[in-house]
């Protein structure tokens, strides 16, 4: 078990490794000057670029001042942005919970709707409601995430009036920032009328969670679907009805546990889609999260900004999925034999 | 297979229906308070447009850093009347013009509090060294603070204001003398405009000595009915209530400006009540607004020109000929409804009808492409001949939709056989080449910031708003200059009259510019929003605007 996680951490590292490596040449494929590009400060002056030159060593060899670029960003001094002249780490430190939060959100949504209709879909099979729920489901399917985004829009928001169409709460509250993911922020805050600003959050975060999960509600429905189909025709289930046991036993004893199975390496897959996804609903819904940041970012060429927020979220999807599947090469005894890993 | 359906008499269909009406139920209580808002916090979101450059109108005459500083942050020492447009007390609360016109004493305000905020703390009130420094900033180069955001005033700059004022004297802490060098009957409208701002003293005193001179501009502090908060850069900007406002306007607790560029978005946070107001609601959605029941649009006449200069600087441009040919060439009135969708005017001359120095009598040159064509050979302008158009990247009020209008013309001159290429940039560059001139032509335009025809006619096509960056057709009259230097030597509209009148007339001789449109001014907010009123000279005041 030891050789599997110093394998993991060995391969995460790696992969970190060259992430890195290709933020600090971005420096010099980006157009305009790397000093400009590495510190965020648009025209130096003389006098700056010499302090700049000194402080990133630029008269040192090119692996060099990779080192010390590394050592900037485990420092958290990645430089500022060109068009706030804000500091980029405090500018991620900002954005990317937003968006983390309501990709978990989707997230947790996809799974509570879509196992137990996957699940239904499975035990009906072949029936109406299973057919009902594929169809559904490839209407779901092949939706794209920003066109549903902005139907929810029109009928939800303009038609209705129901729910608020951006951001993340009305700009009227201030929310001091603690973990920056905004239920808990409220949750924790001394602010007035608590109850009034959660709900606030709340109806700001229906649409572009319900957006955002439609996608993978169905994906996990199909393959939840599928695996317990699979299931009840396998030989374990055939041989526990035959020792007599009843429905109810052999579903919920033998059948779900086992069909549940397929679903976790499918987190670990579907959270890149669901980040993707995310990341364009909120340029819809003026969600302050790294996605509508980058975009600004590519809008407005503000290359640090750039180069930081990929990084970021590279790191994130990298970190998250091979925790993942780490986690289920612990747990199912299956795999843990395979000590070859891959992304 | 076979085996198989015994396990669907695990749950029964009346089962799951039994089941999916459980969810429903659950899903519905909560809704009742998620759908309905629920707002309770007392504030006014007004979507603005863009990003302020910076809080201070001094350094720019855009409409965004305007909206954003002026009538929300700082006051002036006098006011318009927003009904009659004549002058009225603000900081000043009384004034006396020596008989030769060129001594001007305010009495000022008294016990007027600055800002207190989270990073200055004001020990006085507001007196005469406030207005003095404010002044001297963009008066003297030789000042502390005029070099700060790079020493360009281009309000006073384009007005020669600096020039104008020999001196700003104290007299006591709330008696003032300005004198200047020659009598100039705009000179208090002037002072009433968004940029001519009061700024604390005592504020940049301490600035100064921490060595922070810069953050004047950026985290400001003023004499308003709001005081700065929190800017977000693309997001939005926060103000508190300024408590100890010496106005009588009752302000809300906060004021927030919601940073929405595209118009549809503002529009559509309008419908759904996440704004309370709007910036520039686009012209082909007014009739959205229009039938909204919970919205409402106010129309005023707007004191702009939408214009489309020629750089006279450049040949062929040079010659009036030209000029007069290509501007046959073109039919207003067809851009009128295609552009403004009817909801301006077509413009005779660069003043509005709302001004007095306007003539109702003066003709308008009309679409004629023949004579044009004949007028281009006249010219020595042979078919094929190529310029570009310039349009503005954004929407403003005296022009929606450039770009277009360029499209639209280009199709108007290649019938009389001048090819056009259309040239854009994003705005603060387009602004920044357009000073270098060298484009052929470009349609822009200009929004007054006061009722005296001296803030159209000086500041769009006098040889001195060359260098300050207003004058876009590069063209420098000594005639015009003259006219228009005459008519600020009196006081009376009859006199005055006579030469705008004069100036009309060699405007629409020499044309180094085709006045295009003047468009009406449209502002959009909810029903239960009280007290918010067009401001026809200058920038939004959302002073005294409160929610029902």
């Amino acid at each position: 078990m030891l050789r599997v996680v110093l394998r993991f951490t060995n391969l995460v590292v790696l992969t970190l490794l060259a992430l890195s490596f290709f933020s600090f040449v971005l420096i010099y494929l980006f157009p305009g000057e790397p000093l400009a590009n590495l510190s965020g400060i648009p025209n130096p002056s003389p006098q700056e670029i010499e302090q700049l030159q000194h402080l990133y060593h630029r008269d040192s060899v090119f692996i060099v001042q990779y080192w010390y670029y590394l050592i900037d960003l485990f420092s958290g001094n990645w430089g500022l942005s060109f068009s706030s002249g804000l500091s980029l780490s405090s500018e991620v430190a900002r954005t990317l919970p937003a968006s983390i939060e309501l990709s978990t959100y989707a997230l947790l949504l996809s799974f509570i709707v879509g196992l137990p209709l996957g699940f239904l879909a499975g035990l009906r099979h072949h029936k109406t409601t299973d057919y009902a729920l594929l169809s559904v489901s490839v209407l779901g399917y092949s939706i794209p995430v920003f066109w549903l985004a902005m139907l929810l829009i029109l009928g939800f928001s303009l038609q209705l009036g129901w729910f608020p169409l951006s951001g993340r709460i009305s700009l009227l509250y201030e929310v001091p920032r603690i973990s920056g993911f905004i239920l808990l922020d409220i949750l924790w805050s001394d602010i007035e009328n608590k109850s009034d600003v959660f709900i606030d959050a709340v109806r700001h975060l229906i649409l572009p969670t319900l957006s955002i999960a439609a996608f993978t509600t169905t994906i996990i429905l199909r393959i939840m679907r599928r695996s317990f189909i699979e299931t009840m025709n396998s030989d374990y289930v055939q041989a526990a009805v035959a020792r007599g046991l009843t429905s109810r036993q052999v579903i919920w004893k033998h059948a779900i546990r086992n069909s549940l199975m397929p679903i976790l390496p499918l987190l670990g897959m579907q959270f890149t889609t669901l980040l993707t996804n995310a990341m364009i609903v909120e340029v819809i819904f003026s969600w302050p999260g790294i996605g509508n940041w980058l975009i600004q970012a590519i809008y407005q060429r503000d290359y640090p900004a750039i180069r930081v927020g990929m990084l970021a979220v590279a790191t994130l999807v990298v970190i998250f999925t091979m925790t993942i599947d780490l986690f289920l090469r612990l747990v199912d005894p299956k795999k843990s034999k395979v000590e070859r890993v891959a992304i | 297979m076979g085996n198989f359906s015994v396990f669907n008499s695990i749950i029964k269909p009346g089962q799951v229906q039994h089941m999916m009406l459980a969810l429903c139920c659950l899903g519905l209580s909560g809704c009742d308070a998620l759908i309905s808002a629920s707002n309770k916090s007392n504030g006014v979101i007004y979507c603005s447009e863009g990003n302020p450059t910076s809080f201070n109108p001094q350094l720019d005459t855009s409409g965004t850093t305007v909206d954003a500083s002026s009538h929300q942050i700082y006051d002036r020492l006098l006011d318009f009347d927003p009904k009659s447009g004549s002058v009225i007390p603000s900081l000043a609360t009384s004034w006396s013009i020596s008989t030769d016109g060129l001594l001007y004493t305010f009495q000022l305000r008294k016990d007027v509090a600055f800002h207190h905020t989270a990073y200055f703390s004001p020990s006085r009130t507001f007196n005469a060294e406030d207005v003095i420094f404010s002044f001297d900033r963009w008066r003297l180069p030789n000042s502390a603070y005029h070099g700060i955001a790079g020493g360009i005033y281009p309000y006073a700059d384009s007005l020669g204001l600096a020039n104008l004022i020999e001196k700003v004297e104290r007299v006591n802490a709330y008696r003032l003398e300005i004198t200047l060098k020659q009598p100039q009957s705009s000179f208090l409208a002037n002072l009433a405009t968004d940029f001519a701002v009061i700024m604390s003293k005592e504020y940049a005193d301490s600035l100064e000595q921490k060595n922070q001179k810069e953050n004047i501009d950026r985290q400001p502090i003023g004499t308003g009915p709001f005081k700065f908060a929190h800017f977000r850069q693309d997001s939005f900007i926060r103000y508190k209530r300024h408590d100890e406002y010496w106005g009588e306007n009752k302000q809300t607790e906060q004021l927030i400006f919601d940073i929405t560029p595209s118009s549809s978005l503002r529009l559509a946070k309008l419908i759904t009540g996440e704004c309370d107001a709007m910036a520039l609601p686009a012209h082909s959605e007014l009739d959205v607004i229009r039938q909204s029941k919970d919205l409402i649009l106010d129309e005023k006449p707007g004191l702009n020109v939408g214009f489309w200069a020629f750089n006279t600087a450049k040949p062929p441009f040079d010659r009036p000929g030209v000029r007069r040919a290509l501007s046959l060439a073109i039919d207003k009135n067809a851009l009128i409804e295609a552009i403004y969708f009817d909801s301006a005017i077509l413009a005779k001359n660069i003043v509005p009808p709302t001004s007095w120095a306007f003539q109702s009598e003066q003709k308008n040159l009309n679409y004629n492409p023949s004579a044009a064509k004949k007028l281009l050979q006249e010219n020595g302008i042979e078919p094929g001949f190529t310029m570009n158009i310039w349009a503005m990247p954004v929407e403003r009020p005296y022009n929606p939709n450039a770009i277009k209008m360029a499209e639209l013309m280009q199709s108007y001159l290649q019938a009389v056989g001048v090819n056009v290429e259309i040239v854009s940039y994003e705005w603060s560059t387009f602004r920044e080449k357009l000073k270098q001139g060298t484009h052929d032509s470009v349609l822009i335009g200009w929004s007054a910031d006061n009722g005296d025809p001296d803030n159209f006619y000086r500041p769009l096509l006098s040889c001195g708003a060359i260098k300050s960056g207003t004058n876009r057709a590069f063209w420098c009259s000594p005639e015009y200059d003259e006219l228009i230097g005459q008519a600020l030597k009196y006081t009376s509209i009859e006199d005055r009259q006579y030469f705008y009148y004069k100036a009309n007339a060699l405007i629409a001789e020499q044309l180094p510019l085709v006045p295009i449109a003047h468009a009406s001014k449209y502002q959009a907010f909810r029903r239960d929003l009280v007290g918010f009123e067009i401001n026809p000279y200058g920038g939004v005041k959302l002073a005294g605007v409160t929610k029902n």
